[in-house]
């Protein structure tokens, strides 16, 4: 690496520092936009105690989900889990620590982490469970609730293309949660379909700017399908 | 008779205009894109990142990078817009969704909803209904207006852990249209051939009965 090259050669080196009991920001909606070979070297490292924040936790056998087995994940926090029977045996059980959190929430958490924003007031979850244990607070007559913000010693991210910048364009809805933890990681680590190289980008159409990237992977992707849907040509 | 999930979706589909960006939540709310009045023009957010929905692709049009809050594959529509889940809730959360349809298990005189929690049952997670109920000034609840063993759904107040309290304005359920204010339940309409005896049965939270109720029409 020099300059601003952030290509790493290995997955190895991409998730190279990654110790037990650290923070990791995950980007992806279920399966859609994961960095799926990330988490694959994050089981391969066999890293401990993880706290995990990601929307959703994969399933049995794809995703963060892998991460499980082995009892890598101490604590997530997310706004829809239960996608498969080894989180839901964990979470009933007490071994895994589960924080929900609305989605538009934990999204707002990750990009005030990422802005150097602490806290912010919201009525999500305002007479909630969600509620309980926070600051209430009154503006226009209307009742709000602080969230603290989040950032992680890693964020794991997964774009389409980049540039050897780290310069990042995400595609269709795999973009969702990447951008906010792409901003939220001390270590931010970004894995992606093709590197191109400077210049090649159109700087009007970066989604993500280099600033926020640290290492860079190009990686070949399953892309699994959650909930394969589809409709006969003529049934329009 | 008591509405089908397609009734019910077909009456909310009236409640539309012209130009609306709207939300469906998951269940009965999504039928409601089937039926939107021809010739009107609506846009369906979806808060993953997407306004602009458009229906299932075909099995050449299958795209793993592209699905909706159910995770579900679909199209976008022309005119289609992409963003994160930061912007996507940047709308919902401020206010600029003219329309946001979900369901759920209770709803109180009081305008309180009780949608993603059952204690004791296993917990899936709130996802964006909270902040959906919170960011939304124009919201319809569909769900049945009681259980399978008769227990009314319209309460007095929600026995299970809120998803928002004091946002519901508007509930449709399978007997009837009703509006929230003041405390107090108001039956607007009933389905067709639903007495208002019947309606006031399952209601268990009070309700302002007028002299005519209208059945719906479709």
């Amino acid at each position: 690496m020099a300059g601003f090259d952030k290509v790493v050669s290995s997955y190895e080196e991409a998730m190279a520092g990654l110790e037990d009991n650290m923070t990791v920001i995950a980007g992806g909606f279920g399966l859609c936009g994961i960095p799926e070979n990330l988490i694959a070297e994050i089981k391969r490292k066999g890293t401990k105690d993880l706290t995990v924040v990601s929307n959703n936790c994969g399933v049995d056998d794809f995703g963060l989900g892998v991460l499980l087995p082995d009892r890598q994940i101490k604590k997530i926090v997310a706004s829809y889990v239960g996608e498969n029977a080894e989180f839901e045996r964990q979470m009933m059980s007490g071994e895994l620590e589960v924080e929900l959190t609305p989605q538009g929430t934990l999204a707002e958490k990750m990009r005030a982490g990422g802005a150097g924003i602490p806290a912010f007031f919201t009525a999500t979850g305002y007479g909630t469970p969600v509620a309980e244990g926070k600051e209430e607070r009154e503006f226009d007559g209307r009742k709000y609730i602080m969230e603290e913000s989040i950032k992680g010693d890693f964020a794991i991210v997964k774009a389409w293309k980049a540039d050897r910048y780290g310069n990042l364009v995400f595609r269709k809805t795999a973009r969702n949660f990447n951008p906010m933890a792409a901003t939220a990681g001390k270590i931010t680590v970004v894995e992606v379909e093709e590197i191109v190289e400077p210049g090649e980008l159109d700087p009007d159409q970066i989604h993500t700017p280099g600033i926020y990237v640290d290492r860079l992977i190009q990686g070949t992707f399953e892309k699994r399908i959650e909930q394969r849907t589809i409709r006969t040509a003529d049934n329009s | 008779m008591a509405l089908s999930r397609e009734q019910i979706a077909m009456r909310v589909a009236q409640e539309l205009q012209d130009g609306y960006y709207v939300n469906l939540g998951i269940g009965i709310p999504t039928l409601v894109a089937n039926y939107v009045p021809q010739g009107m023009e609506v846009m369906l957010q979806s808060e993953n990142g997407l306004l602009g929905m458009g229906q299932f692709p075909t099995e050449d049009e299958l795209d793993a990078d592209m699905i909706n809050a159910g995770k579900q594959t679909v199209t976008a529509t022309t005119g289609a817009s992409i963003f994160d889940s930061a912007e996507s809730f940047a709308m919902i959360r401020g206010g600029h969704v003219d329309l946001t349809v979900l369901g759920a298990f209770e709803v109180d005189v009081n305008g309180n909803i009780a949608s993603y929690m059952i204690p004791g049952k296993l917990i899936k997670g709130m996802g964006g209904a909270m902040d959906l109920v919170a960011g939304a000034d124009n919201i319809i609840v569909t769900m049945t207006h009681a259980s399978k063993h008769g227990d009314s759904k319209l309460l007095p107040e929600c026995t299970l852990p809120l998803t928002g309290k004091g946002c519901i304005k508007k509930v449709l359920t399978d007997l009837a249209f009703i509006e929230i204010k003041e405390g107090k339940f108001h039956l607007l309409e009933r389905a067709p051939g639903v007495s208002v005896e019947e309606i006031v049965k399952l209601t268990s939270g009070e309700m302002v009965v007028p002299e005519h109720v209208p059945e719906m029409q479709f």
